[in-house]
C-alpha cells in the first residue's frame, strides 16, 4: 500500500488517519495555489524582464509595479465573450483547454520543494506526491499535455489552427523522444525513478557540492538537451512554431477567446515553470543548498524555508535564461526544427545514455573506469562518425523531410 | 512534387520557356471535376490561372491536386504589413503558389492628384509611400520643376539630399524591425523604432510633423533648417550608427537568423529585370544599380558614398543591404552638415513659392502672391515629364502630363513596392509558410504606395 501510493514517510505508518488526510489535502491546496500565483508572478516578471532588455517600461499600472496585470487580464478576459466556430466540434473545443492545463498541475506534484519536515506531528515530504514511478510521471504528462494542444488546433475547424494543431504533432512527438533521454541521462546514474531520492542524492554537503553532486555537470549533455527539448515542449520561444504569430495568426489558439484563451496561455506558462522545475530537481539539486551556518541543522529556518529558497532561486535562474532566450532567437523554421531533434539530439542523447551507462557498470564491475571511459567514448565516436555519415547533409536532401 | 529544392533560385522561364510547349493531354471534363473540388472560396478567384496551369502541367501537380490548401494570408494578418492579402496554396507547410491580392488600400490618389494643384500635390503624393514621404515628395517637386524649367537654390537641393538620406535611415530602420518581427525576433522591432523614433524626432522639429511631411515642394522645401541643427544631426548619426552596429552583432551571426535567411527566395539579376525590379532587391543580385550614382540628381555627384551590392540575393542579402546603406546615409547626413551651402532655402519667385508670412500684413502684393497662390496655384507650361530617384525601396518615378493649367492632367507615381512586390510569387514559391512570410518581409513593401 504505502508504496503504491508513495514513498513519503507520511504513509509509512501504514494508518491512513483524518490528519494525514488533512495533511495531504493542505499540500494538495497549496501546491495548486503556489502554481497559480507563481504563474501569475511570472508572467508579470517575464513582461518586465523583456520590457528591460527592449528599452520599454512593461507593465505598470495595475498594483504596485503593475504585479497584479496578469490578475487583471484573466479578470477581463474571464468576463468575455467566448466564442465557438461553426465548423467547430464542440466538445473537443471545449475540453481542450482543461486537457492542456491539467498535466501541468499534476506534473508539479510530485517536485519536491523542500525537504523533510514535520507538520502536525507528521514526517513529510514537502512535495504532494513522491511516486516510485516519478520520472515516468513526469514523461507521461509531459506526454499528455501534447493533447491539449493538437485537439485544439484540429476542433476549431480552420486553417490556421489546423496547421498549428499539424506542427504541434509533429514537434511534440519528435522532442518528447530528446526529452526522454535527456531524463535517462540522469536516471541511469541516479538508478532511482523517485525524485525525492533523485533530490536527495544530489544533497548539499559544502561548497564542493555544486559541481560534486549536483547531476549538471556529470550529466552536463542531457542537461542540454533536457532544457532545448523543454522549450520545444513547452513552445516556448524559439520553438514557439504551434503558434507561430506571424505566420499562423495565432496557431492553434487563433480561434479560442475569453477564458478559454486565458487557461491555454495559463497552461503554457505553467508549464514552463514545472519545466524549470523539473529541471532543478533532476539536474540541480532541487532544495539543496546551504543553510543558514549559525542556526542548527534542525532549526525550522534550515528545514523548512532554506530548501524553498533554493528551489526558487533556481527555478527563478532557469525562467530568466527561458526569457532571455525568448528576447534574443529569431523563431526557428519547422524543418530545421525537426532537423535540429532528429538528427542532433536524438543522436547525442542515445549516445550519451550508452556511455553513461557504461561507466555505471563499470563502477559495479570494478573494471577500470577510464578505460572504460576511453573505450566508451570511442565506440561513440566510431558510433556518430558512420551517424555522421549516413545522414544527408544540409545541402543533400530536404524533401523527405517535410 | 516541385522538382526544385528550395535554395535555388525559382527560374523564371518555367512560366515563359517550358510551359508554353508542354501543353499536356488533359481531358477537359476531367480537369472541371479537379477545379470544381477545390470548395474553398478562394479557389473562385485562382481558376483562371489554375486553369492554365493544370493545362500546361506548370507547377501544379496533377496527383496532388485535392491535397492543396487555399489559405488566405491577410488582408488582416500580423505579418502582411499593412493590408496585404497573400493567397497560398499549400501542400502541409509547403507553399505550392501564392498569390498577393492588392487593393485593399487603394484610395485613388493618383486621380485625386489631377484635381489638387501643384501646390497641394506633395500634400497627396506623401501619402503613398507613408514610411518615405520625403522620396514621393521629391519626386513630384523635381518633376513640377522640371515642367517649370527652374533650377532651385544649392541650399535647397542640399536640404533635400540631407532629408532624402535621412529618409533612407528611418525607412531601412523601420525595415529592419518588421523583419526581425516577422521571422521572430521580436526584440529586434523595439530596436528597430527605437533608433526611428530619434530620425523622426528631427523630421518633427524641422519640418513639424513625423510622418506625411509635405517639406519638399516645388521650389525648395518649406522651411529652413532649425538652429542647431547640425549638433542634433550629428549626435543622431551617432546614435543610428550604434544601433546598426548592435542590430549587426544582434544578427548577423545569430545561426538561427542565418538558417531563416540564407538561401531563402532567391533572386537572380535577369528575374529581376524583367520583372522590373528595383532597389536592394536588385542589389542584393549582385547588380550595383542605384540611380543615386547612375542618374545623379540633386548633388549625389558631390558626395562621397559607396552602393552597396552583394552576390546571393536572398532575404539575408536584402537584410544586409539595407543595413549597410544605413551606414552609407550617415556618411552622406554627415557631408552635408559639413558642405550645408549658405542661401535660400527655395526659389524667390512669388509665383511658385508663397511669401513669407512678415511681409503679407504689409505688402499688397505679397498678399495677392500669397491669395493667388493657395487659391489657384501656379501655371505650369504644357508638356509631359518623367522624373525619377532612388527611394529606400527601388526607383520611385513621376509621370506628369500638364496642360499648362495649375492642375496636372494625369499623375502617375512609379511606386516601386508595387513592382517589387511581384518578385513574392517566384520567390515564394515551393517554399515554406515561415519562409513565405520572411520573403514578402524582405520585399518591404509599403501597401499606400502599392495601391496609391
Amino acid at each position: 500500500m504505502s508504496h503504491l501510493l508513495a514513498l513519503d514517510p507520511l504513509f509509512q505508518s501504514g494508518h491512513v488517519g483524518f490528519s494525514v488526510f488533512l495533511v495531504v489535502a493542505v499540500k494538495v491546496l497549496v501546491a495548486f495555489a503556489l502554481l497559480l500565483v507563481s504563474v501569475m508572478l511570472y508572467i508579470w516578471g517575464m513582461r518586465k524582464w523583456i520590457a528591460d532588455m527592449q528599452n520599454r517600461i512593461g507593465p505598470n499600472t495595475a498594483g504596485p509595479w503593475g504585479i497584479l496585470q496578469t490578475l487583471a487580464d484573466g479578470i477581463k478576459l474571464f468576463f468575455k465573450e467566448q466564442s465557438i466556430p461553426d465548423s467547430a466540434d464542440r466538445v473537443v473545443f471545449r475540453l481542450a483547454p482543461y486537457l492542456s492545463i491539467m498535466p501541468a498541475f499534476l506534473l508539479f506534484c510530485i517536485i519536491p520543494i523542500g525537504g523533510q519536515v514535520s507538520i502536525f506531528g507528521h514526517q513529510t515530504f514537502l512535495q504532494v506526491a513522491d511516486l516510485p514511478i516519478g520520472a515516468l510521471w513526469i514523461l507521461a504528462m509531459s506526454g499528455l499535455g501534447v493533447y491539449g494542444v493538437m485537439l485544439a488546433g484540429w476542433a476549431s475547424g480552420s486553417k490556421y489552427p489546423l496547421l498549428g494543431s499539424v506542427r504541434a504533432t509533429g514537434q511534440l512527438l519528435s522532442y518528447e523522444a530528446a526529452f526522454s533521454l535527456g531524463i535517462l541521462g540522469v536516471l541511469v546514474r541516479a538508478g532511482t525513478l523517485s525524485t525525492h531520492d533523485i533530490v536527495s542524492q544530489q544533497r548539499w554537503v559544502n561548497w564542493h557540492s555544486f559541481v560534486s553532486q549536483w547531476y549538471w555537470l556529470p550529466a552536463f549533455v542531457p542537461f542540454v538537451i533536457f532544457l532545448i527539448a523543454a522549450t520545444a515542449e513547452t513552445n516556448h520561444p524559439p520553438f514557439d512554431l504551434v503558434e507561430a504569430e506571424q505566420e499562423l495568426v495565432g496557431g492553434f489558439n487563433t480561434e479560442y477567446t475569453g477564458i478559454r484563451f486565458a487557461i491555454f496561455f495559463l497552461a503554457e506558462f505553467m508549464n514552463v515553470i514545472t519545466m524549470s522545475a523539473v529541471a532543478t530537481t533532476l539536474f540541480l539539486g532541487g532544495p539543496s543548498g546551504p543553510g543558514l551556518g549559525f542556526l542548527s541543522a534542525g532549526n525550522a529556518l534550515n528545514t523548512w524555508l532554506m530548501p524553498v529558497f533554493w528551489f526558487g532561486l533556481k527555478v527563478i535562474a532557469l525562467l530568466f535564461v527561458t526569457v532571455w532566450v525568448r528576447a534574443s532567437m529569431p523563431r526557428m523554421r519547422y524543418d530545421r526544427l525537426m532537423a535540429l531533434g532528429w538528427k542532433y539530439l536524438i543522436e547525442i542523447a542515445i549516445l550519451w545514455v550508452l556511455v553513461a551507462a557504461a561507466i555505471e557498470v563499470a563502477n559495479v564491475q570494478n573494471w577500470n573506469v577510464w578505460a572504460t571511459v576511453l573505450i566508451a567514448f570511442g565506440s561513440a565516436a566510431l558510433a556518430y562518425g558512420v551517424l555522421y555519415l549516413a545522414i544527408p547533409k544540409p545541402d543533400e536532401v530536404v524533401e523527405e523531410f517535410r | 512534387m516541385s522538382d526544385k529544392t528550395r535554395g535555388e533560385p525559382p527560374s523564371t522561364d518555367s512560366t515563359s520557356g517550358e510551359s508554353t510547349s508542354a501543353i499536356k493531354n488533359v481531358d477537359p471534363d476531367e480537369i472541371e471535376t479537379r477545379l470544381e473540388r477545390q470548395t474553398d472560396e478562394g479557389a473562385q478567384e485562382l481558376r483562371t490561372t489554375s486553369r492554365e496551369l493544370v493545362l500546361t502541367g506548370g507547377m501544379w501537380p496533377e496527383d496532388e491536386l485535392s491535397d492543396t490548401m487555399i489559405i488566405n494570408m491577410g488582408p488582416q494578418h500580423p505579418s502582411t504589413h499593412g493590408v496585404l492579402r497573400l493567397m497560398m496554396e499549400l501542400d502541409s507547410e509547403e507553399v505550392v503558389r501564392i498569390k498577393p491580392v492588392i487593393g485593399y488600400l487603394h484610395t485613388g490618389m493618383e486621380k485625386t492628384g489631377e484635381d489638387l494643384t501643384y501646390v497641394q500635390g506633395p500634400t497627396n503624393v506623401t501619402r503613398m509611400d507613408y514610411a518615405a514621404p520625403f522620396s514621393n515628395e521629391l519626386v513630384y517637386s523635381m518633376a513640377v520643376e522640371r515642367l517649370l524649367d527652374i533650377d532651385v537654390p544649392p541650399r535647397a537641393t542640399w536640404i533635400r539630399m540631407m532629408f532624402q538620406e535621412l529618409n533612407r535611415m528611418s525607412s531601412h530602420l523601420l525595415f529592419q524591425a518588421t523583419n526581425g518581427m516577422d521571422i521572430g525576433a521580436v526584440s529586434m522591432m523595439l530596436y528597430g523604432w527605437r533608433e526611428r523614433e530619434e530620425v523622426l524626432r528631427f523630421f518633427e522639429k524641422t519640418t513639424g510633423l513625423r510622418m506625411n511631411n509635405n517639406y519638399i515642394r516645388p521650389g525648395g522645401v518649406a522651411a529652413d533648417l532649425q538652429p542647431g541643427w547640425q549638433e542634433d544631426l550629428l549626435a543622431l548619426c551617432d546614435t543610428v550608427e550604434e544601433g546598426v552596429r548592435d542590430y549587426d552583432e544582434l544578427l548577423s551571426q545569430n545561426p538561427i537568423w542565418v538558417e531563416r535567411t540564407v538561401g531563402v527566395g532567391v533572386l537572380t539579376t535577369e528575374d529581376c529585370l524583367s520583372l522590373s525590379i528595383t532597389g536592394p532587391i536588385l542589389r542584393s543580385t549582385g547588380f550595383a544599380w542605384d540611380l543615386r550614382k547612375a542618374q545623379p540628381y540633386l548633388a549625389y555627384d558631390e558626395v562621397d558614398f559607396d552602393v552597396i551590392y552583394t552576390e546571393n540575393g536572398d532575404v539575408f542579402d536584402r537584410y544586409r543591404i539595407r543595413l549597410y546603406e544605413v551606414l552609407e546615409s550617415i556618411k552622406i547626413v554627415r557631408q552635408c552638415v559639413e558642405a550645408m551651402p549658405p542661401g535660400d532655402y527655395r526659389v524667390q519667385d512669388k509665383k511658385i513659392t508663397p511669401p513669407p508670412r512678415a511681409r503679407i500684413d504689409e505688402s499688397m502684393e505679397a498678399l495677392i502672391h500669397h491669395f493667388k497662390l493657395f487659391t489657384e496655384g501656379f501655371k505650369v507650361p504644357a508638356g509631359e515629364v518623367y522624373t525619377s530617384v532612388e527611394s529606400p525601396r527601388g526607383e520611385i518615378g513621376c509621370y506628369i502630363v500638364s496642360d499648362g493649367s495649375s492642375k496636372p492632367v494625369r499623375l502617375h507615381i512609379r511606386g516601386p513596392s508595387f513592382y517589387n512586390l511581384q518578385s513574392a510569387e517566384p520567390m515564394a514559391r515551393g517554399s515554406l509558410v515561415a519562409d513565405a512570410v520572411a520573403i514578402v518581409s524582405s520585399v518591404d513593401p509599403i501597401m499606400g504606395e502599392v495601391d496609391r
